[in-house]
């Protein structure tokens, strides 16, 4: 299941990370692609594909750094709300 | 695909024409030259439910659907872009206040921004930040559990009436939001006159001098003002700006068909003359494909794509630029008359130029879209 939902959010910044194979654990905001409108745009994707609300207080850069990270966050919404994913 | 409104869409866009028409459209010339909208039509939007309109009923909004909020911003800003701006401005602060916005702000607060009850601004722009909106200066300092704001905001739609303001300041340097009230000690405002588009948008300039708020005022976490809190604003903002776009264009198109139609010149009436159906069509083909990118974003905005974003930048860059371009000819083919006040299509071609330099210009789009194109239809 993490490695389909890992699948999943590759797959979404992959259009944003042409030419590069972007790893689990390599941070996002490192390599200099993400702007305002891609960060948001993260948001809602997550939101949408995995069906959970990302509280205010939720709002951490180290839960958007890495897809693990993002996949970590995933785990946590779904399975505190009983979210299949 | 299916590319149709519903019935109730369709029912729904003849109430928001009829509505313009007899309330809006008249008076829109009368407002622009007073600088000002009155009151009494803005207490008309609320008991339409036309404030908060895309806001979910949950949250005291009018539960509107992406296409039909779309119909119902280009049907006023056809009327009136002043009036348009309001919409805008008023439902993206109050539409990130309810996305960001911690519970005990909300608890509040959030039935009388979704109504229209209290009405929103937003200050982003400062007179020495804009399309560089990271540089703001205003700041925020954290003095136990409370915040205090201090600086100058500057260009703000509705500034001088509006009840709440949500505010991009610097916390410890960190781009932060906080929603600030209008009775907040410290604040004052100064109304801006003699801007020659959206004119009657009772436009003004903020003072923050040392406001002190309570911590629920802070909306979303300090570094996410700006990428987060005002990036949900303005991608709203810009979706209701794409289709005020229309609105304007529309407008144009209107009164180029009927003006071509009755002014004669060389024995025919204009519009028989080849070059001006040249300007014709293209004010009906770009008008047509403005309106059909913004039905795309307000299709993907629907159904919750993470695409809406890139796709609502794309519909605002064409169709505020499709603006201007109807405005300027539709001035142009109005002759003499173009440049007086009693037709409306100067009045459209300065409201026009506001839509391509507001919610991002039309060369930050050019710099946004080329980097963060939508994917394949
Ligand atoms: C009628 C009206 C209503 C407004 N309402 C509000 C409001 O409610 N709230 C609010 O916060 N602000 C508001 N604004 C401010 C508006 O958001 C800014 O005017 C806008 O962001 C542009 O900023 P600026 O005017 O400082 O122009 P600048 O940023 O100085 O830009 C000047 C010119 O340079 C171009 N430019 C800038 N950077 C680049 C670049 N990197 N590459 C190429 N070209 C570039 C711009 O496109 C523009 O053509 C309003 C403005 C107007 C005119």
């Amino acid at each position: 299941m993490a490695d389909n939902r890992k699948a999943r959010i590759k797959e979404f910044l992959s259009r944003f990370f042409r030419n590069h194979e972007l790893k689990d654990d390599e941070d996002i905001f490192a390599l200099g692609f993400v702007n305002s409108l891609l960060a948001l745009q993260l948001v809602n994707f997550l939101e949408g594909e995995f069906g959970f609300t990302i509280e205010d207080d939720e709002l951490d850069f180290e839960n958007f750094r890495t897809i693990q990270n993002m996949d970590a966050l995933i785990e946590r919404k779904t399975s505190a709300a009983g979210v299949a994913v | 695909m299916k590319l149709e409104l519903s019935d109730a869409q369709k029912q729904a866009r003849l109430r928001f024409r009829e509505f313009v028409q007899q309330r809006v459209a008249p008076y829109a010339g009368g407002w622009d030259r007073e600088e000002r909208v009155p009151l009494d039509v803005i207490d008309q939007l609320r008991s339409h439910g036309y404030l908060g309109a895309p806001l979910p009923v949950d949250s005291g909004g009018g539960g509107m659907d992406a296409i039909t909020y779309g119909l119902l911003t280009e049907e006023i800003g056809r009327g009136c872009s002043s009036l348009r701006s309001l919409l805008t401005v008023h439902d993206m602060v109050a539409f990130a206040v309810r996305r960001w916005g911690n519970a005990e702000l909300k608890a509040g607060l959030a039935a009388r921004l979704g109504s229209g009850e209290a009405l929103c601004a937003l200050a982003l722009s400062e007179a020495d930040a804009g399309s560089d909106a990271a540089s703001v200066r205003t700041e925020a300092v954290r003095e136990g559990d409370e915040y205090v704001i201090t600086g100058r905001k500057k260009w703000i739609t509705f500034g001088q009436i509006a009840d709440f303001f949500l505010v991009l300041a610097r916390l410890e340097d960190k781009l932060t939001a906080f929603l600030v009230p209008s009775t907040t000690p410290g604040f004052s405002r100064t109304p801006m006159h003699g801007i020659v588009g959206t004119r009657a948008s009772l436009m003004a300039e903020l003072e923050f001098n040392g406001c002190r708020l309570a911590s629920r005022h802070l909306v979303g976490r300090p570094g996410f003002g700006l990428s987060h809190v005002f990036s949900t604003a303005l991608d709203l903002g810009r979706y209701s700006v794409a289709w005020g776009a229309v609105g304007i264009a529309q407008a144009c198109l209107d009164a180029c068909l009927e003006y071509t139609a009755n002014r004669r010149q060389f024995g025919v009436p204009l519009r028989d003359h080849q070059l001006i159906q040249r300007k014709l069509t293209d004010m009906i083909v770009n008008t047509r494909a403005a309106r059909l990118l913004c039905y795309r974003a307000g299709y993907l905005r629907e159904i919750g794509d993470a695409e809406a974003m890139a796709e609502t930048l794309v519909a605002k860059y064409f169709a505020s630029q499709a603006a201007v371009s109807a405005a300027n000819d539709a001035v142009h083919l109005h002759g003499g008359n173009g440049l007086t006040e009693d037709y409306p299509v100067a009045r459209y071609l300065r409201d026009s130029k506001v839509v391509e330099i507001i919610e991002g210009s039309t060369e930050i789009q050019q710099i946004t879209i080329a980097r963060n194109p939508p994917g394949e239809l």
